[in-house]
């Protein structure tokens, strides 16, 4: 360790000690800190390499031929890149066409959620009516209840409308409310918005819903932003609800889709094949990369959104 | 006429509020009331879904209370995983922030890489793992019998499934990270000075400073994880959907089977009924807990 020699030099950089004791110990005491320091890097570095790994060995096996997938030791690239895995998966069932599937979703919540949570929480968070305190528990309260309970009847009023086997229940209920817990976001921002720029927008004359609008939501860019991208994440993801409420083919999101491939066996090689082990890695990278990709671009929006809500139990 | 115009104004913000409020409410009734009230009238009935719901009083919770092994066994999977994933995902989430407050230099390097695998899907997720940690060619097993460790079957062994599920929740621990941080974050620097002062090394700073001030996170981060533990579903269902025979059938994996597997939907709601009041015994148990253990910064008694 390079130890003693920075002692040293923050020993030469300190004032003259009065004794030979006293520099001693604050000698000591830096070389304990920089070791101190060495040690908490060194314990980020391992942990750093732990948490990733396996990122990059589902990448890494992505792009291996069949017979390298669990070479040991293993290499992180094999001799052969096969980017072919990913065509050939892809080329298994019907990705395109499930991918649209999750986005056809994806939008319609964002709309359903954008519209519906930035309205109701407008209300509670600026105007003044009987039952607002009262409402806004409620609000709140619906938090607490587990989406599985509501799931049986749910379910059965959709089979009644007629809707199973499409997007309608996965989508159609955003339009109600948007989730207590967005809601509840953008209300903390809304209000720190100074009503100052409504009473200017209410003298041009403009009504309530104008102000939400054409004030509030341009300048709440922001936390809508945070609301995406968290509805993005839920809804990519979701696997329960499509699995219920979907049944045909043409009809799977792409967790789905992979999920009902990686079961089947398929045509391949003159005969039915379970799909190999680099193929399962090439679509879990498919299905990884969109959520990671948005994060690395929007870390601040994650962030946001836990100091927005100002969660402190 | 100043007084009149002031109450239409007043009775103007009233309509157009609850002109607003109309689709959360319509959505409360229809989406969330409705059927909470409805699933718990399906939990007093026979239902297969293909002929009208039946009442069968309290037979179904009878059943759960008797007749039904693997209810029992789906609940001791689901109590053991929670037990051990939510104690990990809130002492080595906090102490992963503890580490990342020392001040270290990158900071939003070492954030980004810890909190990654929580935003990795479920699928995914359990994708990657059954592939790591197949028994005999997997990279984990292979490392370890590189060292001279015998590796366990993970998800082809009844007693040692549940331990590869805690150690793919345990690699999303960063997911708390963002609320410990800011926790951290926020707790004031004069505590630390005015602590420091009073002659207290850092341990003693930590536990009465650090600590009290980040608590009411802790307890937010042990109940969410609670909660969330309770409804593992996507990773089981795909990785052993419930196997080893039952050792790794999770309480929403059951339920999901009964209802749409076996068509008992009435069962099935009695079942979601009793997951909610365990869930809202937890809470409230919790909430009772923190009052005493739990500091909140300005409440006072």
């Amino acid at each position: 360790m390079s130890d003693s020699g920075s002692a040293q030099a923050g020993g030469a950089l300190a004032q003259p000690p009065p004794e030979m004791g006293g520099a001693w110990m604050r000698r000591q005491e830096l070389g304990q800190r920089l070791l101190g320091r060495a040690f908490l890097y060194l314990a980020l570095a391992v942990l750093t390499v732990v948490l990733v790994a396996p990122l990059v060995w589902m990448v890494s096996a992505s792009f291996k031929p069949e017979g390298y997938v669990f070479e040991y030791p293993p290499r992180l690239i094999a001799e052969q890149i096969q980017w072919w895995n990913y065509v050939d998966a892809w080329n298994q069932f019907p990705f395109w066409r499930s991918l649209r599937n999750t986005m056809t979703i994806v939008i319609g919540v964002e709309a359903g959620r954008l519209l519906s949570a930035s309205l109701t929480a407008y209300i509670f968070a600026r105007l003044r009516f009987p039952g607002r305190n009262a409402l806004f528990l409620l609000v709140l309260s619906t938090m607490m209840i587990p989406y599985h309970v509501v799931l049986i009847p749910q379910y059965l009023l959709f089979r009644d409308l007629g809707w199973l086997d499409s997007f309608r229940p996965l989508i159609v209920p955003h339009f109600f409310g948007g989730g207590a817990f967005f809601i509840f976001l953008l209300r903390q921002f809304f209000m720190t918005i100074p009503r100052d720029y409504d009473d200017a927008a209410r003298i041009d004359g403009a009504g309530t819903f104008a102000i939400l609008w054409r004030i509030i939501l341009p300048m709440s860019k922001p936390a809508l932003a945070t609301v995406a991208i968290f509805t993005f994440m839920a809804e990519w993801n979701d696997f329960l609800a499509p699995l219920i409420y979907l049944n045909s083919q043409e009809k799977y999101t792409l967790a789905i889709a992979i999920r009902q491939w990686q079961q089947v066996a398929v045509w391949g090689a003159g005969a039915y094949v379970p799909p190999t082990w680099n193929a399962i890695m090439a679509m879990a990278t498919v299905l990884t990369i969109p959520p990671v990709v948005l994060f690395f671009f929007t870390q601040r929006y994650f962030i946001q959104g836990v100091v927005i809500s100002g969660i402190k139990g | 006429m100043f007084w009149k115009r002031n109450l239409s104004l007043q009775a103007r913000e009233t309509r157009d509020a609850y002109i607003g409020l109309l689709p959360f409410l319509l959505g409360f009734v229809i989406f969330t009331a409705g059927p909470l009230v409805y699933s718990f009238y399906l939990s007093f009935t026979r239902y297969d879904i293909l002929s009208a719901p039946r009442w069968s009083g309290f037979e179904n919770y009878a059943r759960m209370a008797s007749g039904d092994d693997t209810l029992w066994q789906s609940l001791r999977v689901t109590v053991i995983y929670t037990m051990v994933a939510v104690p990990v995902q809130v002492i080595v989430g906090y102490a992963m922030a503890l580490l990342l407050n020392l001040k270290v230099k990158g900071l939003s390097f070492w954030r980004t890489a810890f909190y990654m695998p929580a935003v990795v899907p479920a699928m995914a997720v359990a994708y990657v793992f059954s592939w790591m940690l197949q028994s005999d060619v997997g990279l984990l097993n292979q490392s370890l019998r590189a060292i001279g460790l015998p590796g366990p079957k993970w998800f082809g062994d009844p007693n040692w499934v549940l331990a590869a599920f805690i150690l793919m929740s345990a690699w999303a621990v960063g997911g708390t990270l963002l609320l410990y941080l800011s926790a951290l974050q926020g707790v004031p620097t004069e505590l630390y000075d005015a602590s420091k002062v009073d002659g207290a090394n850092a341990w003693r700073r930590f536990l009465n400073v650090t600590l009290p001030m980040t608590s009411p996170v802790i307890f937010f981060v042990f109940l969410t994880g609670m909660i969330g533990t309770f409804q593992v579903f996507t990773v089981a269902f795909v990785t052993t959907n419930g196997g080893p025979g039952e050792a790794s059938l999770f309480y929403l994996l059951y339920l999901y089977r009964t209802g749409w597997e076996y068509l008992q939907m009435g069962y099935a709601a009695a079942m979601a009924w009793l997951l909610f009041v365990i869930l809202l015994v937890i809470t409230l148990l919790s909430l009772r807990l923190s009052r005493t253990t739990v500091f909140y910064e300005g409440a006072q008694e």
